[in-house]
């Protein structure tokens, strides 16, 4: 069974069809490249699974369950978590507090323990507080744990983004654009980071990405996005020698 | 029947000439939220500020009803593109809520710095026009009717040959349109800012004329509760496009004589500010607006 | 971590016990002017109506611009327990609050599809409907009002007002809080992270509504009459310029903002035209110079003083 089915996915904005007839189907560990020209509706992909967009037909099966309607809290708390391609942190607060909003629902203490602090006020906190710091850990981010978001280099806010989607406890990831952004070197770094979190936290990942070496370097299986449809996939070699792949990235380098 | 059918048709005139009223101040609100998407609460007070020159103008100046108008346009024109230039300009990249809570604190400063300057006390307009009243089937039609009526619609008309054709009024829709792109095509935005500010405010003027004309009263406070109810118009027309506030002010003058008529003035703000949560929650849009959804 | 009283803690205690030491001293040697006394009350109700609109404006990020209907509705039911059905105090204080509340939750659930400044007229819209209805209620006295006899005494008035606040802060530093902060930080990351942002604002809406509502109780309790006017917009205006002053998000500003303000109004009360021209300057300039309030999200520490001890709200002890 997979874990993440997408049907005869489509959206229309008006008369404009951003998305029609996406099938995709993911399965529990993989890491899959979702790519595209610019606009090709990649993102709008990202938004319809997570549920910043109802679709107009077609279905999308996570763990066999219909997420249809369902807001976008709803769709993280089912176990699909996800980042943006312009780094949405919560850039005012602490770099901790951005991944302890993320262990949010996971809490366990209700608002009258808040209200009189009993003492499952102070267990919970103490354990976001470990959580937390666990998490940044991983990230290389545990000594910035203070510091305000926005004040972080650009690669940090990247990495603190992923940290704070994995502060969700998902068990499919949405990256959306990761490497956007980064010099050659980070981009390496990062790709070496998303194999290891794959291991380490046993996710599926689904990743869009412009930057076609880091697809190519570390996705199993591709599918290649073009005017709102499918026009390939399967395994980066042969994504590479698909002659519709370069056709419709014609003019750019396909690695 | 007929006594039925006579009261409905005197709720219309009534709520017509109401209306006009909330249709001028509504397109004032209108435009400015239009162009740099503030809801310029002060809006209604600088009406109060086009009120008092007028009276200035007839009381000690003694002049008739049109040059009274005039005058009364160009102080609250002048009024309106000061305050822009000194309160709002500043804020103009700041957020909607600092620019709004700016807007409360130029309205309260206008009235009731205007009450330390006129005095809290209320002033009575002198008899501009003849109390002409003509009784046509029932229906009791008051010359101050007419030319309320007939004075909005001249100045409406008026607004919309200079927003449609005049060249300001172009740069003003190219403004409200796509600020940064107006920029680049060489539009003045400031002026043209301005320029909106000055219509709208003299536009308020008008109605506050006419008000003073009509009530034959005026006092530093009289903005408020006028001011809010064209806003309401405004948003029911669909803030930001301006014959959905001449429509709203009209619909909201008829609704709330007809409230009156019902035997129920006192919930006549109510209703208003009914109107208003109603048309949020159900078309936040107003009448003739369309939905927009940010970006992700 | 771990650390559940600490210096601080123990500083602003102190400093508590101390202030109602002083008062309630004064009381019972009877050398505190009537003026004062009428004051000091008043700084504490102010103080609740501040840190709560607080909790929804700068915590939440919302906007509400009709916390006097709320109040009203806490002074109106506080006072029908007593006068009407001859309640004791505290029953009646509690009752206006959790129907102030109420109301509340029920405002909250249509008008929080709105955002920014469209909230803002739509609370403003409430706050308005709430005063007229009182004024069409003969029940309650109508436009002359609702006479209800003195009960609250500096005590009532002080303990209340330090409890209010002491919950409202527990509340913001705990994960309910942080919820609420990633609204008004990005509403739309908030979301995706899982967070119910409608439920929260509408929580955040429902305190803010029950603290109101408990400040409308006392007031009620206090100034022997109610009458619909005095909950107007000008109030709502009053208890905004004091969290805007201080801070949005900041609790001890709004705290600082409701003590200058009241304190500036009564010295001012004879010239009310004057106070609200410099209100409305100060808040003019306010926001040119300094959008965000005196302490901005920060709060104002005692025990780092003179260190320009500034922490961020959002972060623990």
């Amino acid at each position: 069974m997979p874990l993440l089915r997408i049907e005869k996915l489509s959206k229309s904005f008006g008369g404009l069809k951003a998305v029609s007839n996406l099938n995709i189907e993911i399965n529990e560990g993989e890491l899959i490249g979702l790519i595209g020209p610019n606009g090709a509706g990649k993102t709008t992909a990202f938004n319809l699974l997570t549920g910043v967009y109802e679709q107009t037909e077609g279905k999308i099966l996570f763990q066999d369950k219909d997420m249809r309607g369902l807001k976008p809290y709803h769709v993280t708390q089912r176990g699909m978590a996800r980042t943006f391609q312009n780094i949405r942190l919560f850039s005012d607060l602490s770099v901790i507090d951005n991944v302890k909003i993320a262990y949010h629902q996971r809490s366990s203490y209700g608002i009258f323990s808040a209200f009189l602090r009993l003492p499952s006020y102070y267990a919970g906190e103490e354990e976001m507080q470990r959580k937390a710091m666990e998490l940044l850990k991983i990230f290389n981010l545990d000594h910035k744990a203070e510091e305000i978001a926005k004040n972080l280099p650009y690669g940090e806010q990247r990495r603190l983004e992923i940290a704070r989607a994995l502060g969700t406890e998902p068990k499919l990831l949405l990256l959306d654009e990761p490497a956007a952004g980064m010099n050659p070197q980070e981009t390496h770094d990062l790709m070496n980071l998303i194999r290891w979190i794959r291991e380490k936290f046993k996710l599926t990942i689904l990743l869009i990405e412009h930057d076609m070496s880091l697809v190519m370097g570390v996705c199993e299986r591709i599918y290649v996005l073009d005017y709102g449809m499918i026009i390939a996939q399967g395994a980066p070699d042969e994504i590479k020698s698909n002659p519709k792949v370069i056709e419709a990235y014609l003019g750019e380098e396909v690695v | 029947m007929g006594n039925v059918t006579e009261q409905v048709l005197q709720q219309i005139v009534n709520g017509l000439s109401l209306g006009s009223i909330y249709a001028l101040v509504a397109l004032g609100y209108t435009m400015v939220y239009g162009i740099i998407k503030l809801i310029n609460f002060a809006h209604g007070d600088v009406m109060m500020v086009g009120a008092y020159a007028g009276w200035f103008a007839t009381t000690t100046l003694h002049l008739s009803f049109i040059p009274a108008l005039l005058i009364a346009m160009v102080v609250s024109a002048i009024l309106g593109v000061l305050i822009e230039r000194i309160a709002y300009k500043p804020l103009r990249n700041a957020t909607r809520i600092a620019s709004l809570i700016t807007a409360i604190g130029v309205s309260f400063f206008l009235e009731y710095g205007g009450m330390l300057v006129v005095s809290p006390q209320m002033r009575t307009y002198p008899p501009v026009f003849p109390d002409t009243i003509w009784n046509v089937g029932g229906i009791i039609i008051k010359y101050g009717d007419i030319v309320m009526i007939l004075t909005s619609i001249i100045l409406m008309i008026l607004l919309h040959v200079i927003v449609k054709y005049s060249k300001i009024g172009k740069a003003m829709r190219a403004v409200s349109f796509d600020n940064e792109a107006a920029l680049l095509m060489g539009i003045n935005v400031n002026n043209t800012i301005s320029a909106t500010f000055a219509i709208g405010s003299a536009l308020a003027a008008a109605a506050g004329v006419l008000m003073g004309v009509y009530f034959n009263t005026i006092n530093p406070l009289m903005g408020i509760i006028p001011g809010l109810k064209a806003f309401v118009a405004a948003v029911l027309g669909g803030i930001g496009i301006i014959p959905g506030a001449m429509v709203g002010g009209f619909f909201l003058g008829l609704t709330e004589s007809f409230v009156s008529g019902l035997g129920a003035s006192t919930w006549r703000d109510a209703v208003a500010f009914l109107i208003l949560i109603l048309v949020l929650i159900i078309k936040p849009s107003g009448l003739f607006g369309k939905n927009i959804r940010e970006k992700v | 971590m771990g650390k559940r009283i600490n210096r601080q803690s123990v500083v602003t205690l102190l400093g508590v016990l101390l202030v109602y030491a002083i008062v309630q001293g004064s009381i019972l040697m009877d050398i505190l002017p009537p003026f004062v006394a009428l004051t000091l009350i008043q700084v504490c109700i102010f103080i609740i109506l501040s840190t709560s609109l607080n909790l929804i404006n700068g915590i939440t990020g919302q906007f509400s611009i009709g916390h006097a209907g709320f109040m009203a509705i806490g002074a109106y039911m506080a006072a029908i327990v007593v006068v009407k059905f001859q309640g004791p105090l505290m029953l009646a204080l509690l009752a206006g609050a959790l129907v102030s509340a109420l109301a509340g939750f029920l405002i909250g659930l249509p008008t929080l599809r709105l955002k920014g400044d469209y909230l803002a007229i739509a609370t403003l819209g409430f706050g308005e409907i709430v005063r007229i209805i009182f004024l069409n209620m003969e029940y309650v006295g109508g436009a002359s009002g609702f006479s209800v006899p003195k009960t609250i005494t500096w005590t009532w008035a002080f303990w209340l007002m330090v409890i209010s606040v002491i919950i409202i802060r527990n509340f913001i530093y705990s994960t309910h809080g942080r919820a609420c902060i990633s609204i008004r930080e990005n509403e739309i990351a908030a979301d995706v992270m899982g967070i119910n942002t409608t439920k929260y604002k509408i929580m955040a809406f429902t305190i803010g509504a029950f603290f109101a509502g408990l400040a409308g109780g006392i007031y009620a309790n206090y100034l022997y009459i109610i009458q619909p006017l005095t909950f107007s917009f000008l109030k709502s205006f009053d208890i905004l310029v004091m969290v805007v002053l201080g801070g949005l998000g900041s609790l001890t500003g709004s705290i600082l903002g409701a003590v200058v303000m009241t304190v500036v109004s009564a010295a001012l009360s004879g010239w009310p035209e004057w106070r609200l021209v410099i209100t409305a300057i100060l808040l003019i300039v306010m926001m040119i110079f300094r959008p965000k309030g005196l302490l901005g999200t920060k709060e104002f520490s005692l025990s780092f003083l003179g260190k320009k001890g500034e922490k961020n709200a959002s972060s623990k002890d």
